[in-house]
């Protein structure tokens, strides 16, 4: 369905949209974009409006500020176009891209802005937007991910998020919820400004709590630098050391298998299928956390979490129609269980504490990838520590009781480790296993209990976390039954149930975003008041006006 | 009281009944004090307190609508004046084409009409305060009162925008009538919206090609805006264009009496090159590869106010009905425009040449072409001034897409004759085509005041008349 396939795999060196420029403690990161750089041909991209190109060199370089540059401790996202900031995403792209492509651009987008506020939240690495012109709809959402938003005073430059006057469409990756939730703006002002497609500026905007803070435009680059440098005061990141540079992805496609260093995807297309099977660690754990500075991108724990991360983004986008994941691992669970007591013992080490957090994002996009996700624990397998987490992100897991063919052999264990306390949270904010076992106190109790222990399957499934433990008898024909049943259903209603099922419990803003994005946004992107040839989108920059459906649904 | 009197009774003059609405009246007044202090700060300088012979509109009939008489600027009376009411009028053009034109604001047209109104309101001020050096170095009173004149109407044009957006946009309306009060042009901080307006007329030839090209720019606006089907703003701007027209005479014919003086000093002393500049720049006068250079550069700017050639805005203003083409009720066509298209110049594989594009996105590049056919006919008198004094020089306008900032020629470097060429090789003669910084010093040491009345600097001829039928040497201007 896509026109070319995309590769999430990029490099500062290779960007066409930002530039990255890092002074002192404060990294610039400016949006320049190449009006001709779109990722599919069809649409100019003008006054910084963006794509999903654009959007993967945002999140490579929001990830590379966190290894690379350990002494970044406030990151300003700003434009390097003058007076313009950023127009959003761009319409021409919206409105030719086939609906898969645009669901997947807004959640990958929104997982972009969930990172800026994981690191600004976490990471020591405070994020500001510096609004140099006008910033409208998805442009507006970007500065919305960021802790501080400064607008310039000109009396010209505006927030906006014009998206159902202009296009019919959802200020929805985000736009809508942060306005209420992050920076609680009042449900009637936010109504108004939503309908408002000029948007608002000046003193207004900082009186809606639109904006945090105005600066006059002669000295506007000078405030906020001096801004960013007073965030940057307060991070608890250390003030020089080495990062961590974070190579490129060694990736081998080919035909339908995916060589990575620690992971291997070999795909099947009659069951429609992709086996994704995650090596162990080769080396020891280290010791000391310059260890694992010194091993950098080959340190076992990021090598894998990378090649995981870029591996689920090649599927969702490149491999509409594999419908299930069978997520299976191979190694030694010692050696993984003696990594995991390195992190847990070194938390307070930027670079480990770097490594656990993106390990909590890659199983969080697992978490709202919309394929049906099996976890396999077998014989060799070595699903321990975090990797015991990513089963429970599975919708459903079996675990082989005794050995294949019965006789002699190794078993599989499974071992939950205080990593599953708290290290790996769910949008929601729960733990795996809270969300697992909402509103059972009792079975929750007994899971924990089990954390620690190393697992065989009956007692795994006592204790209620894998879905069944099949014996070598039953396993292939069981296995095979399901996959085949799975891939009879509605692709949509798989999407549907799954997502409602895995996000038990409370909602947070990053749930209800990911909820509301593809539910209601994409509801009405699908509607032809926006995509029919006469809705909003298709007649958007023709002059003509839509013609909608007048019945409220 | 009908619309045909204008209400003088009021501290605004108005023929809109301000009287009778209460609201409005506290509204416009209370916008009236922060009017007259931006006029006093950023307003004609030095010359506030002199009495200035300007003419006032008294009527809106195309007959006598004004009288002339001394006053002095700050005591003009600025009013909210609106050409008659067309009976039984209908939208021109777009979606709604032929249904009675509207009396109040179409809600869901609001922020698209604001928008419209705001960014023509801008210019209005811009160049008021662009023009607020100029008095103290006019080369005669006539002229300086010509420039009190352009001043005035430009601040009554204000009032002009500021009526529609007290009266018709509600509370945001009136935040955006003292935000054009707030910006400034060239103002680091809160400079006005539009590039042009923000460059600086450091001096009269400046005055007089911004009047002739960047004023013009406004007519053409106005012509489409008083093509709106939002009556009020259509009779707005059919009452704006008649004082715009004189706008047009001072550009007009302030650049025809300085090629004069050139071209008559030059046949005088029988230099017959025109680039020998040296020679010319002796009598006094201003060399005409200088003038030429200052035509590029004007043009050039002014170009870049008609926006993007491919053009989103003006389709959809263009179809709503509330702003239609230069002289749209003259055109023979649908005057909806669906699945037409028109020829816009667009640099395709390295050349230029004209693509058809949907006519509706075309609208900008449309209006813009009319705009250039508009300043062809004045430019050709000019020539026709020269030649008659057996000079052999032609003033030409450079092709549209040179030294352009916005659209589709902005990231490219073309020749005055249309040759895109490489940045490096534009830097190259730059000097040739722009105004140096030598034509500046040139014409910065022509800026010397005449003040006499009669007199006329040298570098500029006298009119061939005066204003209201007054002599040349009347004391258009008393200093005090």
């Amino acid at each position: 369905m896509c026109l070319t396939m995309i590769d999430f795999r990029t490099h500062p060196e290779r960007y066409r949209h930002w530039k990255l420029e890092v002074v002192g403690r404060v990294a610039y990161l400016n949006m320049a974009v190449d009006p001709n750089g779109g990722i599919n041909p069809g649409y100019e991209m003008k006054l910084n409006s963006y794509d999903l190109g654009v959007d993967i060199e945002l999140a490579d370089a929001v990830l590379r500020l966190r290894f690379e540059y350990p002494q970044v401790g406030a990151v300003v996202i700003g434009s390097a176009l003058d007076r313009v900031f950023c127009a959003g995403a761009n319409i021409g792209m919206l409105a030719t891209a086939p609906h898969a492509l645009k669901v997947n651009f807004c959640k990958f987008t929104n997982e972009t802005r969930n990172g800026i506020e994981d690191a600004s939240a976490n990471s020591g690495q405070h994020y500001l937007a510096a609004i140099n012109g006008n910033a409208a709809g998805g442009g507006y959402e970007l500065a919305l991910a960021t802790d501080h938003i400064m607008l310039i005073d000109d009396r010209r430059a505006s927030v906006a998020l014009p998206e159902l006057p202009l296009l019919g469409v959802l200020p929805g990756t985000g736009g809508l919820t942060r306005l209420t939730d992050k920076r609680h703006v009042r449900r009637d002002r936010a109504d108004i400004f939503c309908t408002f497609e000029e948007g608002l500026k000046g003193q207004k905007a900082v009186d809606w709590k639109l904006v945090d803070e105005l600066a006059p435009a002669p000295s506007f680059a000078e405030a906020v630098a001096d801004r960013a440098r007073a965030f940057a005061e307060a991070s608890d990141r250390p003030r020089d050391g080495t990062g961590v540079e974070l190579t490129d992805l060694d990736r081998t496609i080919d035909g339908d298998t995916i060589r990575y260093s620690c992971l291997q995807v070999e795909i099947d297309r009659r069951p429609r299928t992709a086996s994704l099977l995650l090596q162990g660690p080769q080396t020891a754990a280290p010791t000391d956390p310059e260890q694992a500075v010194t091993q950098g991108a080959t340190y076992w724990p990021l090598a894998l979490a990378r090649e995981l991360d870029d591996a689920i983004l090649h599927l969702r986008l490149n491999e509409l129609e594999i419908g299930t994941w069978l997520v299976r691992s191979k190694g030694d669970l010692d050696a993984v269980l003696t990594h995991d007591a390195f992190v847990a013992r070194n938390l307070d080490h930027w670079l480990v504490r770097e490594v656990a957090l993106l390990w909590a994002r890659v199983l969080r996009r697992l978490d709202v990838t919309s394929r049906t996700i099996i976890a396999l624990i077998e014989p060799e397998s070595c699903f321990g520590g975090n990797l015991a987490d990513l089963t429970l992100a599975a919708d459903r897991s079996y675990m082989l009781a005794g050995t294949w063919g019965g006789e002699g052999g190794s078993v599989a264990y499974l071992a939950f480790t205080d990593a599953s306390r708290g290290l790996l949270p769910m949008s929601n904010g729960l733990t795996r296993l809270q969300t697992r076992f909402w509103g059972d106190d009792e079975g929750l109790e007994m899971a924990e209990a089990a954390i620690g222990e190393t697992l065989n399957a009956e007692v795994a499934a006592n204790a209620g976390v894998v879905t069944d433990a099949m014996d070598d008898l039953d396993w292939d024909d069981e296995l095979r039954l399901m996959i085949e049943e799975r891939a009879s259903f509605s692709p949509d209603g798989l999407t549907g149930l799954e997502a409602n099922l895995r996000f038990s419990g409370p909602e947070t803003m990053e749930t209800k975003i990911f909820g509301r994005l593809t539910a209601w946004q994409n509801w009405v992107f699908q509607r032809p008041n926006a995509s029919g040839d006469a809705g909003a989108l298709k007649r958007y920059g023709s002059g003509i006006r839509p013609e909608y459906d007048q019945r409220r649904v | 009281m009908s619309w045909q009197d204008i209400d003088y009774e009021t501290l605004i003059p108005n023929n809109v009944g301000l009287a009778e609405d209460a609201r409005l009246q506290r509204a416009l007044e209370g916008w009236h004090p922060g009017y007259i202090d931006w006029w006093m700060s950023m307003g004609p300088e030095g010359f506030q307190m002199a009495d200035v012979y300007l003419r006032t509109a008294i009527s809106v009939e195309k007959e006598g609508w004004a009288k002339f008489g001394y006053v002095k600027m700050p005591q003009y009376r600025w009013g909210i004046l609106l050409a008659p009411e067309v009976e039984d009028r209908v939208i021109p053009c777009g979606e709604h084409l032929g249904e009675p034109v509207w009396k109040e604001v179409p809600g869901e047209y609001r922020a698209m009409l604001r928008r419209l109104i705001v960014i023509q309101g801008d210019t209005e001020p811009a160049s008021v305060e662009q023009q607020r050096h100029l008095g103290s170095i006019a080369p005669s009173l006539y002229d300086m009162r010509n420039l009190f004149q352009v001043n005035v109407e430009e601040g009554r044009h204000l009032w002009a925008m500021v009526y529609l957006l007290h009266r018709y946009f509600g509370r945001d309306g009136r935040d955006e009538a003292d935000d054009l009060l707030r910006r400034q042009s060239g103002s680091e901080e809160q400079p006005r919206m539009l590039g042009a307006f923000n460059e600086e007329t450091p001096d009269w030839l400046s005055f007089f090609m911004f009047t002739y090209f960047t004023d013009r720019d406004g007519k053409m606006q106005l012509e489409a805006l008083a093509q709106s089907g939002f009556d009020p703003l259509s009779r707005t701007c059919r009452f704006m264009l008649a004082e715009e027209a004189h706008h047009m005479f001072v550009g007009y014919t302030g650049v025809k009496r300085i090629v004069e003086a050139t071209a008559r000093a030059m046949a005088e002393t029988g230099i017959e090159d025109p680039y020998d500049v040296e020679a010319v720049r002796k009598l006094g006068v201003i060399d005409l590869p200088t003038i030429q250079r200052k035509t590029n550069l004007h043009y050039s700017l002014t170009l870049d106010l008609f926006g993007s050639e491919e053009s989103t805005n003006a389709a959809g203003s263009f179809n709503a009905g509330i702003k239609g083409r230069y002289h749209e009720d003259r055109i023979d066509d649908d005057h909806q425009l669906r699945g037409d298209t028109y020829p816009v110049t667009k640099l395709v594989d390295g050349e230029l040449q004209a693509v058809a594009v949907p006519a509706l996105n075309g609208l900008n590049a449309r209006l813009r072409d009319d705009f250039i056919e508009d300043c062809l006919g004045g430019i050709r008198r000019w020539n026709r001034e020269i030649a008659s004094h057996g000079i052999d020089f032609e003033i030409t306008l450079p092709h549209v897409a040179f030294n352009r900032a916005i659209g589709e020629f902005g990231p490219i470097e073309v020749t005055p004759d249309g040759k895109v060429i490489t940045a490096d090789e534009f830097a190259a003669s730059a000097a040739e085509w722009l105004p140096t910084p030598d034509d500046k010093a040139l014409i910065d040491a022509l800026m010397e005041p005449e003040v006499e009345p009669g007199r006329f600097a040298s570098w500029i001829a006298p009119p061939s008349r005066g204003i209201n039928n007054q002599p040349t040497e009347f004391e258009y201007v008393l200093l005090p």
